[in-house]
């Protein structure tokens, strides 16, 4: 299991390298930076001593190892739009999307998998129906729709609920939380939904045909023939056995959750990391850029890492093979 | 062996499938009793309604399979219109069941004594180190070595005839008064079946267990059963003790069953074959289901089911062989 999860960090550091490269490279391809940071009064001069203080005389592979050296460091430059560095800017953006993430992947996972359950135990009934047809909205619509048809909704029409921004924050250390204020919780509903529909519309189909394969098999029709109660057998019995592609899915969706908040940012306004990096687009700010693209690699990688070891710790047969393998 | 009150009672018991082309009867109106320790060994052909009625019994029909007709007793209370939480309550405690594949009857993902303890606290009013210890016991005596160590061990860690071991644990654990064993050694070793069944038959007879043996194996009926019920279409053929009906079969498809199966004393003559295949739910023949492809039939038979076997021994047929009649 250890040479496993070894296998698997080093698996995760290559993906991040790459993804460094390609970051990297976008400083060199998308036009010279020092282009954008000289005015139209330059001379010559001014270019070469820039190009030096920047370090950009020096060959490629130098200047990819520096920045992979800076970026480990979670040093990315300095945004040439703000002046500021990266890092601070990202620090300040960061728990906006990361909370919004964290209640949107919340809302898919339980609600889904809630949902995913109910529809595959009382399949023939109503509102299991209604609510399978309901869920092709949820995976048909594209995002940015269902956030304006919300805001249409309920800002526009009923003004419950605010149409853009944050709300309040409370600062708590270095992190600006929305959900300690009223209106910070009322602005996190509409985007969390908005953000979150789709997966958990995903999650609820796939858990509900896993269950549905699951709940055919021998050991539930043995789990029920020794007279165990039904929540005993769709849960402890069913379900558990539906988690390992159901992990698989939801952590690939987790991922996406965090990369796609760039469309529910725009839509919302919301102050976070991806609309940064729209911003960062429009005026061709690449260290904001590469940064992001550092950022959510990470993340996805990291959350790959984690369900690969949660397999571990759902399926004993696995423990066991690893172990004989190794 | 019927004189106190048998444990499992069945009467005109009937099972139905509503189709598009009209309603199927896997099971037709079949009646036999089990009693205290007694085995009933059930054979026939696959589709002859044997699992079916076992099913119908512990109250697994799958929709839209349901019984029709006919009453179910256990331990002389009525249980074929329980539902519900009554009837799981029955499951386990007092009918337990033993499937045919070990590999696939035990959730992989759950160590073996957690699901001892989950059956015995699901029944019984014990606490959880009482049923932890119950669990111990019932690995020990199905002959799991180093039962203690064993109960927190997956199943993928057992061999089949292990796993087929804890799986009888775990129909028995409950301590209930009648088993299904639906083919509980088809999916097995040959080497180890003879265990399994000698295990079975050992521990239901010490607790007095009535066992419903399911399984088209001659071999397993010969060596398990005390008596013998033989089905075919849906319907109860023949019913009798196991020597009777193996070696002086009165139903002549009986008969031909018993011809077709290989026996050492008989040496390398080419094995009797019965004509034909048993026909499809939906094309039951007129009469007696099994007139096409009996030697012996004549103008009744295709027009007058063969006679009902209430309970008790004997055949099905218009034209029961005699019982001096040898084996085809």
């Amino acid at each position: 299991m250890l040479a496993f999860v070894i296998q698997r960090v080093a698996q995760s550091a290559l993906v991040l390298l790459v993804v460094g490269l390609v970051a990297f490279s976008m400083f060199r391809f998308v036009g010279d930076p020092i282009d954008n940071m000289l005015g139209q009064e330059r001379t010559q001069a001014d270019i070469d001593r820039l190009r030096t203080q920047l370090g950009l005389d020096q060959p490629f592979p130098v200047q990819y190892v520096k920045f992979l050296g800076n970026a480990v460091q979670g040093n990315f430059g300095i945004s040439y739009r703000q002046g500021r560095p990266v890092s601070d800017i990202l620090m300040e953006r960061a728990p906006a999307t990361l909370e919004l993430a964290a209640v949107s992947g919340f809302l898919a996972i339980f609600i889904g998998i809630g949902l995913g359950v109910f529809t595959a135990i009382r399949r023939e009934g109503f509102a299991a129906n209604a609510i399978m047809s309901l869920s092709l909205i949820g995976v048909s619509l594209p995002t940015f729709l269902i956030g304006i048809l919300l805001i249409y909704l309920f800002s526009v029409e009923l003004g419950w609920l605010p149409s853009f921004g944050r709300g309040d924050t409370v600062r708590v250390g270095g992190w600006s939380t929305g959900f300690l204020t009223a209106s910070g919780l009322k602005a996190l509903i509409l985007p969390s939904i908005t953000l979150g529909l789709y997966q958990m519309t995903l999650i609820m189909r796939l858990v509900r045909s896993e269950m549905l394969e699951v709940l055919r098999q021998d050991y539930i029709r043995f789990a029920r023939a020794r007279g165990l109660r039904e929540r005993a057998v769709n849960f402890r019995h069913a379900l558990k056995n539906t988690l390992v592609p159901v992990i698989t899915v939801t952590g690939l969706q987790l991922g996406s959750i965090i990369a796609f908040a760039i469309i529910t940012e725009t839509v919302f306004q919301w102050p976070g990391v991806g609309l940064l990096f729209i911003n960062a687009i429009q005026f061709v700010d690449i260290p904001v850029m590469a940064a992001y693209l550092m950022l959510i690699s990470v993340m996805f990688v990291g959350i790959n890492l984690i369900v690969d070891l949660l397999y571990f710790s759902i399926d004993p047969r696995l423990r066991a093979d690893r172990t004989k393998a190794h | 062996m019927t004189m106190t009150q048998p444990i499992l009672s069945i009467r005109d018991l009937t099972v139905e499938i509503p189709t598009r082309h009209g309603i199927l009867r896997p099971v037709d109106g079949i009646s036999y009793d089990i009693g205290r320790g007694e085995v009933l060994g059930i054979v026939g052909e696959s589709g002859a309604g044997k699992s079916m009625a076992g099913n119908a019994v512990i109250g697994l029909l799958s929709p839209p399979a349901r019984i029709a007709k006919g009453e179910i007793h256990v331990g002389g209370t009525r249980i074929d219109h329980l539902k519900g939480d009554a009837m799981r309550r029955l499951r386990g405690k007092q009918i337990g069941m033993v499937f045919q594949d070990p590999l696939t009857s035990l959730n992989p993902l759950l160590r073996i004594g957690d699901q001892l303890t989950e059956t015995i606290l699901a029944h019984l009013d014990v606490s959880r180190s009482e049923a932890e210890k119950r669990a111990v016991a019932a690995l020990d005596e199905v002959g799991i070595p180093g039962a203690r160590e064993r109960i927190n061990s997956y199943p993928h860690e057992f061999s089949g005839g292990m796993r087929q071991r804890v799986v009888i644990a775990l129909a028995l654990c409950a301590e209930p008064s009648l088993i299904i064993a639906d083919e509980p050694t088809t999916a097995l070793d040959v080497s180890v079946q003879a265990q399994i069944i000698a295990l079975l038959k050992a521990l239901c007879r010490d607790r007095g267990t009535a066992v419903m043996l399911i399984t088209h194996d001659m071999g397993v009926i010969a060596e398990a059963a005390d008596r013998v019920a033989v089905m075919y279409a849906g319907k109860l053929a023949e019913l009798g003790p196991v020597r009777d009906v193996l070696t002086r079969p009165r139903h002549p498809y009986t008969d031909g069953l018993m011809g077709s199966t290989p026996l050492a004393s008989r040496g390398k003559a080419r094995l009797h074959q019965i004509p034909g295949a048993m026909p499809r739910l939906d094309a039951l023949p007129s009469g007696c289901a099994f007139h096409p492809r009996c030697p012996y039939a004549q103008d009744k038979c295709s027009a007058d089911p063969g006679p009902t076997l209430a309970d008790g021994n004997g055949a099905a047929c218009w034209f029961p062989l005699p019982h001096d009649a040898k084996v085809a």
